[in-house]
């Protein structure tokens, strides 16, 4: 029987998508957005717009409470103590950098920043960059045969002149939970701070930061069902602290003359500008969506979904699994068939999966590949999409082999 | 302004192209008939930045002709390169600085692989096409 998804009907993106012909299975990407999150972004605009934290007449004070709103609901998906430990940026992408700026000078040279080899470009470049600006070491843990970090070189490699970790919690291409416990352990072992990219962990199953006992924690909320536009950084007070400011101008100060300015503190000292107000709001919708859902039941379904979809790779002829996905995603390729080629097929018959590098050059270059596709989910796909997409791949390949 | 012979040919059969599996096998028929590129043509110079697969283009200018020769680790894509050149190869300079390329595929029903996603090699190859046209074109106007 074919697995039905019991929220696909709360997902008019998807649905439009099905009429249109297409099959939508780049959740990793981007995901489809609820109702719920459609209609709190119309009805910030169409109730009144109004910026935050500015003004004390109605319509600013109502949208600072529902902006503020969101910090409190984020901090309750995330378990973080305090909603003031979660600030609010305009990407994961963007989060990284602040990191990278605002922990600068913390570091000396001949300092070691950690990162691993399937860091997505975001979890890489701006670390890359920082080294480069400071003559750091960028240290690369090795994965192994699975995708997963090993964890034997990872404990020689991280090490008395490490100052940071930065990994995924779950890789964009290889779809599998990294060994966090152990590798936050060894880094806090050498006083090291730690940077978990829960860019694609936020979006299957809870996560808890108390328990995760990181620094940071860095995800995104258009990923997270909820709108673009908007990223997210938890952070431990101590470790928030440590941020010196990075971008400078309204709001994010407490006193200024000509030559001189003092700085709010986390969260609003990191969130210079107006923020994306209608965004932010919207994603707390996301988030009570999401809340509201039986998370065992959506677990089970993407777990069925993605066990379906594994199965259903594995018998296809000549195809090679990127090391060893077990949750939300699949990435491969097809002895013999150039990837670019399958993709340009499955794009002809509707079907929307991912080709290429995936924003991880390094990691496919050491996988001696110029490409894969990628094969993600989200809660709202169903047997149907795997069927579809499975009918369509035999096809190209039949046209291709 | 003058169809060359391939391109008629090429028009009549992509026209007349029912659905997207004849399309797709039509477009592998024409990428077999590209010439190879040599190992030493495939080289990071002729290679096209900006797509994901590996493209590479060349130009050679006799006076009065361009002649343009492509390849691609990629099937589909050297299809869509033969489509190309059999366009724009033995056209004089004058024609080929008036060619409107996107409307070329349209007329072919492939206009979609113009679109500006950039897994999509197209639109990279024909922006390389016209600088090696403008760089040249500076080129005569400095001697």
């Amino acid at each position: 029987m074919s697995l039905i998804s019991p929220w696909r009907a709360d997902f008019p993106g998807i649905q439009a998508l099905a009429a249109e012909g297409q099959t939508y299975l780049d959740s990793a990407a981007t995901a489809q957005k609820p109702q719920a999150m459609l209609d709190a972004l119309l009805g910030y605009y169409a109730g009144g717009a109004a910026n935050v934290h500015r003004a004390q007449h109605l319509p600013g004070e109502r949208a600072t409470r529902a902006f503020e709103a969101t910090r409190e609901k984020a901090a309750r998906w995330l378990n973080a103590p305090d909603a003031q430990q979660i600030i609010f940026t305009r990407s994961a992408t963007e989060t990284f950098n602040l990191l990278a700026y605002g922990l600068e000078q913390s570091f000396q040279p001949g300092d070691e920043i950690v990162i691993s080899a399937l860091e997505h470009h975001a979890n890489l470049l701006p670390w890359q960059q920082l080294a480069l600006r400071r003559q750091l070491k960028l240290v690369v843990l090795p994965l192994d045969q699975h995708g997963l970090i090993n964890l034997v070189q990872a404990a020689q490699l991280i090490g008395p002149r490490t100052r940071l970790l930065a990994v995924s919690q779950l890789s964009n291409v290889l779809g599998c939970w990294q060994p966090l416990d152990p590798l936050l352990a060894l880094a806090k072992a050498q006083g090291a701070l730690t940077v978990v990219d829960g860019t694609q962990g936020v979006v299957h199953g809870r996560q808890d930061m108390q328990a995760l006992g990181c620094d940071f924690y860095i995800c995104s909320s258009h990923k997270l069902y909820g709108p673009d536009g908007v990223g997210l950084l938890y952070g431990r007070p101590q470790a928030l602290e440590q941020l010196a400011h990075w971008q400078f101008g309204g709001e994010m100060l407490l006193h200024t003359d000509y030559s001189n300015a003092s700085f709010r503190n986390a969260p609003l000292g990191f969130e210079a500008g107006t923020p994306p107000i209608a965004s932010v709001i919207a994603l707390g919708s996301s988030l009570d969506y999401l809340s509201s859902l039986d998370a065992n039941a959506v677990s089970a379904h993407e777990a069925a979904l993605h066990a379906e979809l594994i199965t259903g790779l594995q018998q296809r002829q000549g195809l090679r699994l990127l090391g060893t996905p077990t949750v939300a995603l699949a990435s491969f390729v097809v002895d013999g068939v150039h990837h670019a080629d399958i993709a340009h097929l499955l794009t002809e018959q509707g079907i929307a999966v991912r080709a290429g590098h995936h924003c991880a050059m390094p990691l496919l270059q050491g996988l001696g590949l110029s490409g894969a596709i990628r094969v993600s989910l989200g809660l709202y796909n169903d047997g149907g999409d795997l069927q579809r997409f499975f009918s369509a791949l035999d096809q190209a390949l039949e046209l291709l082999q | 302004m003058s169809l060359p012979v391939r391109a008629q040919t090429a028009l009549q059969a992509f026209s007349a192209c029912p659905g997207w599996e004849q399309r797709a096998r039509l477009l592998m028929q024409w990428g077999d008939q590209l010439t190879p590129l040599s190992d030493a043509e495939r080289c990071e110079a002729n290679r096209v930045q900006g797509c994901e697969s590996q493209v590479w283009l060349l130009a050679e200018h006799d006076g009065a002709h361009w002649q343009f020769r492509a390849g691609s680790d990629a099937r589909l894509l050297r299809g869509l390169l033969a489509l190309l050149l059999a366009r724009v190869n033995d056209l004089p300079a004058s024609e080929l600085a008036q060619l409107d390329l996107p409307d070329w595929f349209t007329q072919l029903g492939l206009a979609r692989h113009l679109s500006p996603s950039r897994s999509n090699g197209l639109q990279a190859v024909l922006t390389r096409m016209q600088h090696l046209l403008d760089a040249n074109d500076q080129g005569a106007a400095r001697h």
